[in-house]
């Protein structure tokens, strides 16, 4: 369970989050919708323990993230726009690294699933820059899942995605087991939020101004809301 | 100290705990160490720069000062250090942008490893990386400045210690730098100032070394090194993680 609580963020004057609070339980998957600059990466990067909140805090499992963030950060993995891996290196030898930071057991058996599961295996000894954009995201989704955490966040993880490929994010999850996982996800796209998630929450004014399960809520009804506290913002 | 987590009950099992102890950190370590080392191989981008800068600076100098035999040993150390400073603050004002590119230093700091085995796997890389170009300039540098080729080992040894001092401090003012809008200026403007003791032993044992004098003349030099060393790096280990989280 992952508790979010009355969490401020400020830069210098700017104040991003005030007051956000939010629970996310066991297997949630959770859409966060917002417009630009609403805070949607700045609570993602929190939760992640990547930026400290001003004020409030999250609690992972009723563990302070900020107390023990060392040994929470092995339930986390984060799917972010960018990708998180070395350009340079092959999908193999960026993997390698990522399951020798995590102490990933079986590192070359697990690397070979999360690979075959996003439909990479057969291109692993290619550098990530000959790689698409969409391969590109297809290897971030199995860096995030190579220690096979309980946690996943996924933040806007269809930028810069073609229609297609983004079509397919929602199989690619589903293929890496996220019915097995907590996941928070921000997105854009109100018809793939609604349709991926159980939980649609709308981020407006820095604080939660909308949180509607995915079968209490239409897609007519998510858009009138979700641009009412857009608009109101 | 905090409690102990308990793995988290979703059907999905994170990695166990790390092996505790000096193990799991070196072994942390050795792979930052071997993932810079592998990028390096494959684009040669940071080793052929400040190869190729080094031997421009100790040849342009080589020209512009009118050497003789008599006043060689009084410009060949400062050479020598200007040299490796200026080819090693290349390398690294490169060691943390290559970090920044995709994101990958949020990515090393989700990782359940402590900030300190980041910085101490950036430094051993940037030492690696220092020392190969040194390893090619200093026979350059024996022939140009026509120095007696047995004094190669003794070089070695204290070129090794300042770029320990040099990349130690160098790695966590990289580190800040890489965050700032003028990253390439401000690095050499934070890091020159602060290096200057390691430079001015490093350059009094050089010189010594080239006039061979006596172990015992120069050995305060040696200590003072020897100590900066220490602190630079004592210093970087504990400061690094502030320097890396918001």
């Amino acid at each position: 369970m992952i508790e979010i609580q009355k969490i401020v963020k400020t830069f210098g004057r700017r104040v991003v989050l005030r007051g956000a609070d939010l629970t996310i339980n066991e297997g949630d998957f959770v859409t966060l919708m917002g417009a630009n600059g609403a805070g949607k990466t700045t609570l993602m990067h929190i939760v992640a323990n990547l930026s400290k909140p001003t004020a409030g805090r999250v609690l992972i499992n009723g563990y302070n993230l900020a107390d023990a963030a060392s040994q929470l950060r092995r339930f986390i993995g984060l799917v972010s726009h960018k990708t998180l891996l070395y350009d340079d290196l092959t999908a193999d030898q960026n993997l390698n690294f990522y399951a020798r930071m995590y102490d990933v057991p079986h590192a070359a058996e697990r690397i070979e699933t999360v690979l075959r599961q996003v439909g990479l295996w057969g291109r692993q000894h290619d550098p990530v820059r000959t790689y698409s954009r969409g391969m590109q995201q297809r290897l971030a989704i199995a860096r995030s899942i190579l220690h096979n955490p309980p946690i996943l966040l996924l933040d806007e993880p269809d930028t810069g995605l073609d229609q297609h490929a983004s079509d397919m994010l929602g199989k690619l999850l589903h293929a890496v087991g996220v019915s097995q996982r907590t996941i928070l996800m921000t997105t854009h796209n109100l018809e793939r939020g609604l349709s991926l998630g159980n939980r649609v929450v709308i981020l407006a004014n820095g604080k939660i101004a909308c949180d509607v399960r995915r079968n209490e809520v239409s897609v007519d009804e998510l858009r009138r809301q979700y641009f009412k506290f857009v608009t109101s913002n | 100290m905090t409690e102990q987590v308990k793995p988290l009950s979703n059907t999905a099992t994170a990695a166990p705990a790390a092996p505790g102890g000096l193990t799991g950190y070196f072994r942390k370590v050795l792979a930052i160490v071997r993932k810079d080392v592998a990028a390096e191989i494959r684009t040669k981008e940071m080793i052929s720069a400040m190869l190729v800068f080094s031997l421009l600076i100790i040849l342009i100098f080589n020209f512009a000062f009118d050497l003789r035999a008599e006043n060689i040993n009084t410009v060949a150390p400062g050479v020598l250090w200007v040299s490796i400073a200026f080819a090693g603050m290349l390398g690294l004002s490169r060691s943390f942008i290559l970090e920044l590119d995709r994101g990958v230093l949020d990515g090393l700091l989700l990782t359940p490893v402590d900030r300190s085995a980041i910085y101490f796997g950036k430094m051993i890389g940037n030492v690696l990386f220092i020392s190969v170009v040194e390893i090619i300039l200093l026979p350059v540098f024996v022939i140009l400045f026509n120095q007696p080729a047995n004094i190669l080992p003794m070089l070695a040894g204290v070129v090794l210690l300042g770029t320990i001092g040099f990349a130690g401090v160098g790695t966590l003012f990289s580190a800040m730098a890489v965050h700032t809008r003028a990253r390439e200026v401000m690095l050499p403007i934070m890091l020159f100032p602060v290096v200057v003791p390691v430079m001015l032993s490093a350059v009094r044992l050089t010189a010594g070394i080239l006039d061979q004098v006596p172990f015992e003349d120069v050995r305060h030099w040696g200590v003072l090194l020897v100590a900066f060393d220490a602190i630079f790096v004592a210093a970087s280990f504990m400061l690094f993680e502030y320097v890396v989280e918001e």
